[in-house]
């Protein structure tokens, strides 16, 4: 077989310009197949980090006390729950699954928080409030509030707020100035405004004040516990599997970010179907275009192939010819159009840069290697019909043309 | 000389229906190992259709043919193109080398498509063909920039590569000069003569059958003389 594929690298070299037009075809195919994939995947990775990048990928809340149960007379059940509490549910045991959750693969940071309502005070001005505690050293470790602050620190420490700058200017709040908060257990404290931050999300921008731990535990009166522990993971799409390792592993109620997120998993299923069928079309014109390349050059070799075949060539080395010619446009196509690709992906920025307005194109995305396989299968593929073609040429006719 | 090859009652029928032409009408032939023979016969006669036959390039309709004791007419496509690379040799009218490949390439073609790669031991036979067809200096030629003489003759070196018992030869002078085609007839000579091989030439020309030992004369599709 090795003197067929020289054979078929000779039929390639000798029309240099002709070959080379079709590897230019089978390049622009496949970088248009390495940039849609940069494509949707950026766009994807951008999406994601925009919408969840955020927020905790899974979330441990505690769960509300189990119904006391009453038996009566006649075999009866009575369950007796106490709604609207002011209590609300608490992880007892938080500084013991902390570190448990910290050893699971994929986890980068975990963080305890205290999470209810409050008002703000500020002389006449009232605001209601979110107020999380998290603990200090622990800022930025869902959200990024460091890289968020407009003013001041994100640092928490006793008796420090940090809050939204949409909350600030309703009530013309500055750094350094003191609020009072109040919270729905009825605690309330004066604290001085250490930070104001921007995320870009309203409802954190509107209405959220964060505090250390220690300060939550005062104003919502929890000595001990936390009421949940949010985990943010390396890769969020192993969220789901991950969330099922955590709960197998403490018995808490494990919730990932995906449960309650099935409209946006849903769009980016539909983009990556939109991807597929482009990449599809890709292909199949690399295909059409090998097949129609190859079976032209058949017609014309037909008084060659005929020689080749007088001269004791079977149909397999006749095949084989054809189909090397085939897989080695696929191959240099391949190559070339990954290369390119590669290169024209290089200017922009890697997705940890992504901006809002630039196309989030990602060079890692680009899934080089499955379109070098994938064109080479489909040029080997497009090579069959006029491999058989040329194999079936009748000698003794082919010659006498 | 013992029988090379043996033909019986051989019929060739092209089409079918009112549209059927019967070509070869139950020939009949014989060749000896070592025999020159030229085919005579006027156009029509059947003289290609025969060597295309013979060259295993195509079934008859009915008859039997017999090669170094093999029925060829039972014999698969695959044993065929076996058969025919390692027995048979060609030689056609217009040259039909590779384009693409030089005269050396061409020539050593029949044993590197047989044995998957080109061996040192072919080329050094493929330059002994070329030199002692008078192409020494031609060896590494595009066969494309080759002469028709020279083209011929790197056919007739091509034929010889794989010491075939017999070379078919159709017209193989047809498309030269005098000078050529003398040429060329010395070369097929003196291969006979010291080889061995035999040779069966399809010829119209009287002075090129002159050279061979035996004429065969085909015509309405039998051998008449």
């Amino acid at each position: 077989m090795l003197y067929a594929l020289k054979i078929a690298t000779r039929y390639l070299t000798a029309s240099k310009s002709q070959t080379a037009l079709l590897v230019a075809g089978v390049a622009v195919g496949v970088f248009i197949f390495i940039f849609m994939s940069a494509l949707i995947g950026g766009l994807a990775e951008f999406i994601l980090s925009r919408t969840v990048g955020d927020i905790s990928h899974i979330t441990i809340k505690a769960e509300d006390a189990d119904p006391a149960i009453l038996i009566v007379p006649k075999g009866h059940i009575l369950a007796v729950a106490e709604s609207g509490g002011a209590r609300t549910a608490t992880l007892a045991d938080a500084e013991t699954w902390v570190p448990l959750i910290e050893a699971v693969p994929g986890v980068i940071a975990v963080s305890p928080q205290i999470t209810g309502a409050g008002f703000l005070t500020r002389g006449a001005q009232v605001a209601q409030v979110g107020v999380t505690g998290v603990e200090p050293g622990r800022e930025s470790a869902i959200l990024d509030l460091d890289g968020y602050m407009v003013e001041g620190s994100a640092r928490l420490g006793s008796g420090l707020v940090v809050l939204g700058h949409k909350l600030a200017d309703d009530l013309s709040l500055r750094l350094g100035q003191t609020v009072r908060l109040q919270t729905s257990a009825g605690v309330a404290s004066v604290l001085t405004i250490s930070g104001i931050f921007k995320t870009g999300n309203g409802m954190l921008d509107d209405s959220s004040t964060y505090v250390s731990l220690p300060v939550a535990r005062t104003l919502f009166a929890l000595p001990q516990a936390v009421t949940r522990i949010e985990i943010k993971l390396g890769d969020l799409n192993a969220a789901d599997a991950t969330a099922l390792r955590i709960a197998a592993l403490t018995g808490l109620d494990a919730v990932p970010w995906t449960d309650g997120a099935e409209q946006l998993m849903e769009a980016l299923d539909a983009q990556a179907q939109t991807g597929y069928f482009l990449k599809t079309f890709a292909l199949i014109t690399i295909v059409i275009g090998v097949a129609s390349a190859l079976l032209l050059s058949t017609y014309r070799r037909r008084p060659e192939i005929g020689i080749m075949r007088a001269m004791g060539a079977g149909r397999g080395f006749v095949i084989f010819v054809f189909v090397a010619q085939g897989a080695l446009i696929g191959l240099m196509g391949g190559l070339t159009g990954a290369g390119l690709g590669y290169l024209a992906l290089l200017p922009f920025p890697p997705r940890e840069a992504f901006k809002s307005g630039t196309l989030p194109l990602d060079i890692t995305q680009g899934s080089y290697g499955l379109a070098i396989t994938l064109t080479v299968i489909g040029a080997i593929l497009a090579s069959i019909l006029p491999a058989r073609s040329a194999a079936r040429v009748d000698p003794v006719t082919a010659i006498g043309q | 000389m013992s029988a090379l090859l043996d033909i019986r009652d051989l019929v060739k029928t092209f089409g079918t229906g009112e549209a059927a032409t019967r070509v070869l009408r139950g020939l009949s032939l014989r060749l000896e190992t070592g025999e020159m023979a030229a085919l005579l016969g006027p156009s029509g006669s059947g003289k290609s259709t025969l060597l295309t036959i013979l060259g295993t390039l195509m079934k008859p309709t009915s008859g039997s043919y017999t090669m170094l004791g093999q029925d060829l007419i039972a014999a698969d496509d695959r044993e065929l193109t076996e058969f025919r690379n390692r027995h048979i040799g060609f030689v056609f009218q217009f040259h039909n080398l590779l384009p693409d490949f030089s005269a050396l390439e061409n020539v050593i073609f029949p044993t590197a498509v047989r044995e998957g790669r080109e061996t040192t031991t072919a080329r050094a036979r493929g330059r002994e063909l070329l030199v002692r067809m008078g192409l020494g200096d031609r060896i590494d030629f595009p066969s494309a920039n080759l002469s028709g003489g020279q083209k011929q003759r790197v056919a007739v070196a091509r034929a010889l590569m794989n010491r075939p018992q017999l070379v078919l030869a159709d017209e193989p002078t047809g498309n030269l000069d005098r000078v050529s085609a003398m040429q060329v007839m010395e070369l097929i000579g003196e291969i006979n003569r010291e080889e061995g091989t035999t040779f069966l030439i399809s010829t119209h020309d009287e002075k090129i059958a002159g050279l061979c030992r035996r004429q065969i004369v085909v015509g309405d599709g039998l051998v008449t003389g």
